[in-house]
């Protein structure tokens, strides 16, 4: 098949890349940048392993051709560091648990964040409805729940000290 | 109490941050120059006879570098000794639909795939079994050659005498429990990377370096050995980051030998990644058990004893079968004080994927029919279960009828603070319509006394290294998995040490860096490597103490470890013990050395300028180590005590572990009587790790246990049509999803164990068991029905309504169909959809009564 030419801003840089046109986007972050944050764990759409920001809207990057994502902006896992410090909700889900073997953590991360930007203050039946297109096998979820919290009150409290 | 400074504390994993970044590389993340993808042919058909295989097509297509099968590593192997059943590829004949026939390695994954469709395989379609009770029976196309009947193995243990128990009992209770088959579904589908350097002196494929998602570098670097015949010290193995294990990735997995044999092949580096699809093949998850049972209780609700007959649905290979089917037995015992024990366990062949460990390992299923049949008793007898769990407990320490010494046993407390928190005595019997309370209890090992391989060598060996830097290297072959094992062994080493968290680096579960330890497995890792780090930072502060008693001019004894420091203790107080402090020589060097020689930091230059004094920063103390000692190293090493090990009789070696975790849990559930459905609202959880080293990961882990139990209790099944999985997908799988959680409430018992590190037992596992049997008997109290077959899907849980309201029995295997076609994917997965599939022996039982052609037919 022949390759396209295609432009994507992958966290705040522009990137050229030749794909074939069946190649998804997850594909294209892991092999052709080595951005192997965005992870597998199905087959059919039905974990959330892989999940980015495409124009601020979480999207399963295995189910999403890369060629139909010219020139948007894609936001993975390690793009979400903070001016190369843990963010927040990084932070958090370390102290309290909320990745275990982490192999679900970087699609949660995602999730968490576009949650946080839309709605900076869930209630817990929020938080639950958000995450529930994303898979943990480890967790139970629960410790996920602390560790948002803990990082929306880590937000608000480096919000009042500005 | 003694204070510790970093045992105890909720602490950040060590590898957190590479998780929530994405920075940490798991096997699928890692890439070698020039590597190439492979990809594996899996079998249509669940039992055949290859007549003939051609690759040549396949080999020709353009892009394909090899294609290997089972003649290119006939040799076989498994994980138990007694278990050499399995080929990297079929060498004569598939088992089960999914089963490895060939690999195809190519420049990139399109291409093999595409050359997967080239590969022509003739096969001889054979009668195949699929329920283990037919399977028994069978004469003929056995599954395995020397295994009559399609028994993998059997067992029959009589402790004390039941026969009498059950004629002098006050009542007995009997029933039939059956729990459907339930895999890991670990959130990492497996991989291996493999890849073989050029021997510089004979110019041929010289050392195999592997990476690979595996919980057992050891077994997997001993397996190859025994496949590719090469010697275990020209294999390395390097286990990344895991994405999960529960004991799906507890044993070398057809992929991980495969890698290497196509490497060898094509000589080039090879990575396979299983499909979500290929993980549910390779399965090895908890099988299909059906359990009798009979208990004998006297009329105070004294157990008397206990009769178990435990059929499992093994699948295709032993996997490790045979020790799933002791524990079923053994661990009847060392939860309650039981007299008397009858256990008859088969372990049976089918032409389905292996079952194998499972987070709970042989212990779940049979957990649920025994509390269940408890809680029928405790009704039976007008005693609340709570108090007929407390009028059969052990008295520790004690040796259970069955060979298991039980010392720390923290089940009355576990019992006491479930009741306590769910307001048990206040509402039980007394919620709503519709909503109940249930309690069930549960225990395991903190790894078991004896490995897999018989031998007396230690189960977990650590060597530490701390060089003139003052930092602190722990070299632990114990696998990180997500349990928080390298945490563990770094907290370890940090508290002996007296030593920051930062200073401690752990280089863990690589063959050619780390020494021997045989896994995480049967929930061993905090118990055995823990006890093996103690062991070695006990004997690296040793050495340190000595330098600088010396340096101090004082007693070893005297010395305080804590803070990144060496002090004397009671500075304030003076001259601590009074006992005759070690001389010092001052100008002459302990080790011997000419001063200056050796390349020194200036710490150390300011100190020899001071003089003695009271304390020592923790780098001036190890320079000090290293000029006395020459080097600064430790080594522990842990190997269970005899005492612990169990028995003498047939299958005595599974059970015994030098200690159990305790677990007591009351689930509150609510039940649609319409609809069938059953909602969790809450469960606490009570679980006895024997003291929690990190209590936020503590309680991760039993709320992952008892989260991992519910979905087995209510939603988790795995289902088969003629031994082709009808649900090789997540959703399909219904692994619950965070609507789907409950709230779980873990709380942490310290029983603190004699023989633990710190007294630390096991806390991954056992809360599980407890999870099943507490939300059964939570629905009895809801509604009066028990149900007998797991999971509680609503079609169960509505056809035992409908028992009850007739009052008449209704044979629940039978009365569900498992195929609802709102739940299941009906083509049954890639090798159905793409009509390949599967093909039927003529006299196969599954066709008899569709004389047509059987499946493939979407
Ligand atoms: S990989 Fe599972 S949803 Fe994308
Ligand atoms: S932390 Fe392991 S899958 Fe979520």
């Amino acid at each position: 098949m022949k390759k396209e030419l295609i432009e994507l801003k992958v966290n705040g840089r522009m990137r050229e890349l030749a794909v074939a046109p069946s190649k998804v986007l997850l594909e294209v972050l892991r092999e052709d940048l080595q951005l192997t944050g965005s992870k597998r764990g199905c087959d059919d759409s039905s974990c959330g392993a892989c999940t980015v920001l495409v124009d601020g809207t979480p999207m399963l990057s295995c189910t999403l051709l890369a060629a139909s994502c010219q020139e948007q902006e894609i936001t993975t896992v390690e793009g979400i560091s903070e001016h190369g410090s843990l963010a927040a909700i990084q932070k958090a889900y370390g102290d309290r648990g909320g990745a275990q073997c982490g192999y679900c953590t970087p699609g949660f991360i995602i999730t968490v964040k576009h949650l946080l930007s839309v709605n900076p203050n869930p209630s817990d039946e929020e938080i639950r409805e958000a995450l529930s297109g994303n898979l943990c096998r480890c967790t139970g979820y629960s410790q996920m729940y602390e560790a948002i919290k803990a990082a929306i009150e880590a937000e608000q409290r480096g919000l009042a000290a500005l | 109490m003694a204070e510790f400074t970093i045992i105890g504390k909720p602490i950040a994993m060590v590898d957190a941050a590479g998780k929530t970044t994405g920075a940490g590389k798991y096997t699928d993340d890692l890439s070698l120059p020039g590597m190439l993808i492979g990809k594996i042919l899996h079998s249509p058909c669940p039992h055949a006879r290859i007549k003939r295989i051609d690759t040549r097509r396949a080999k020709a297509l353009d892009g394909v570098v090899a294609v290997v099968t089972g003649a290119d590593a006939p040799k076989t192997y498994g994980i138990l000794p007694v278990g050499h059943d399995e080929t990297a590829l079929a060498v004569d004949k598939v088992r089960y639909v999914g089963d490895n026939v060939a690999c195809v390695t190519a420049v990139d994954e399109a291409t093999a795939e595409n050359a997967l469709e080239l590969i022509d395989v003739e096969y001889e379609v054979l009668p195949a079994y699929f329920d283990p009770e037919e399977s028994m029976k069978a004469e003929t196309d056995l599954i395995h050659e020397g295994k009559p009947h399609n028994i993998e193995k059997d067992y029959h243990h009589v402790f004390g005498d039941p026969e009498k128990a059950f004629r002098e009992a006050d009542y007995v209770a009997e029933g039939r429990f059956i729990a459907n088959e339930v895999t890991h579904a670990a959130m990492e589908p497996h991989s291996t990377l493999a890849s073989f350097e050029l021997d510089p002196h004979t110019g041929n494929l010289g050392r195999l370096t592997v990476w690979s998602s595996t919980q057992v570098p050891y077994y997997l670097q001993h397996k190859l050995s025994l496949v590719l015949e090469m010697p275990m010290s020209q294999i390395r193995v390097i286990k990344p980051l895991v994405g999960g294990g529960f004991g799906g990735k507890s044993e070398v997995i057809p992929l991980e030998i495969i890698a290497a044999v196509a490497a060898r092949a094509a000589r080039a580096p090879v990575k396979v990644t299983y499909t979500r699809e290929e993980v549910f093949w390779a399965h090895r998850g908890r099988p299909r058990t059906i359990v009798d049972l009979k208990t004998a209780v006297k009329n105070d609700g004294r157990i008397t004893a206990v009769k178990a007959r435990v059929v499992q649905d093994g699948g295709a290979y032993c996997s490790y079968g045979v020790v799933t089917i002791l524990y079923s037995g053994a661990l009847l015992g060392a939860l309650y004080d039981i007299p008397n024990i009858q256990y008859d366990g088969y372990r049976v062949l089918t032409n389905k994927p292996a079952c194998g460990a499972m987070r709970g390992h042989g212990t779940v299923n049979v957990r649920f029919a025994f509390e269940s049949q408890l809680d029928e008793i405790s009704a039976k007898l007008g005693i609340d279960p709570a108090e007929i769990r407390r009028r059969n407990l052990l008295k520790p320490p004690c040796i259970t009828i069955n060979g298991l010494r039980v010392q720390s046993y923290g089940l009355p407390e576990s019992i006491e603070q479930v009741v306590e928190r769910s307001g048990w005595k206040q509402r039980k019997g007394k919620l709503s319509k519709g909503r109940g309370l249930g309690l069930g209890c549960s225990h395991y090992v903190s790894g078991a006394a004896n490995s897999i391989i018989r031998s007396d060598m230690p189960h977990s060996t650590v060597n530490i290294k701390i060089d003139r830097d003052g930092g602190v290297v722990v070299y632990t072959g114990a696998s990180e998995i997500g349990q928080g094992s390298d945490t563990m062994t770094a907290q370890i080493a940090a508290e002996v040490l007296g030593c920051s968290l930062a200073r401690v680096k752990v280089v863990a579960a690589d063959t050619d860096l780390t020494p021997i330890d045989i896994g995480s497995y049967s929930s061993r890792v905090t118990f055995m490597a823990g006890n093996a780090t103690l062991r070695a930072a006990e004997q690296v502060r040793e050495q340190i103490a000595s330098a600088a008693a010396r340096k101090m001019n004082c007693a070893i004894e005297d010395l305080v470890f804590g803070d990144d420091k060496v002090a004397r203790q009671g500075l304030a107080g003076g001259s601590g013990t009074g006992e005759a402090p070690v001389p010092t020589q001052p100008g002459a060097t302990a080790s011997g050395r000419v001063e200056g020689q050796i390349l020194r930091g200036s710490l150390q230059q300011k100190r020899t300028e001071e003089g003695p004094k009271d304390r020592m920063s923790f780098e001036e103390a190890v320079v000090a180590a290293i000029d006395f000692h020459g080097a600064l190293t430790g080594t522990g090493s842990y190997a269970p005590p005899a005492e612990a090990r169990g028995g003498k009789h047939k299958g005595a070696g599974v059970g015994p572990s030098p200690a159990y975790s305790y677990s007591a849990q009351v689930a509150e559930v609510s039940v649609d009587e319409d609809t069938g459905e059953v909602t969790v609202h809450k469960v606490w959880a009570a679980h006895d790790c024997g003291r929690a080293l990190n209590p936020v990961a503590v309680e991760g882990q039993i709320i992952g246990s008892v989260w991992m139990g519910l979905g087995q209790a209510l939603q988790e099944e795995m289902v088969w049509k003629d031994g082709m999985l009808m649900n090789p997908g997540l959703l399909e799988y219904r692994s619950p999803s965070a609507v789907e959680s409950p709230k779980i409430e873990p709380i942490i018992i310290e029983s603190i164990d004699p023989e633990g590190p710190f007294g630390a037992k096991e806390c991954s596992e056992g809360s599980l068991a407890a999870t099943i049997p507490a939300i059964a008997n939570a629905i009895y109290d809801a509604v009066g029905i028990r149900l007998h077959e797991s999971p509680f899907t609503p079609e169960r849980v509505l056809a035992a309504l409908r028992a009850k309201k007739n009052a008449k029995a209704i044979n629940m295997t039978q009365g569900v169909d498992p195929l609802a076609p709102t739940r299941f994917r009906e083509h049954g997965g890639s090798l159905c959809f793409r009509g390949k599939g599967p093909e039927r022996h003529r006299l196969d039982p599954a066709r008899r009564e569709t004389a047509g052609e059987a499946g493939g037919d979407d």
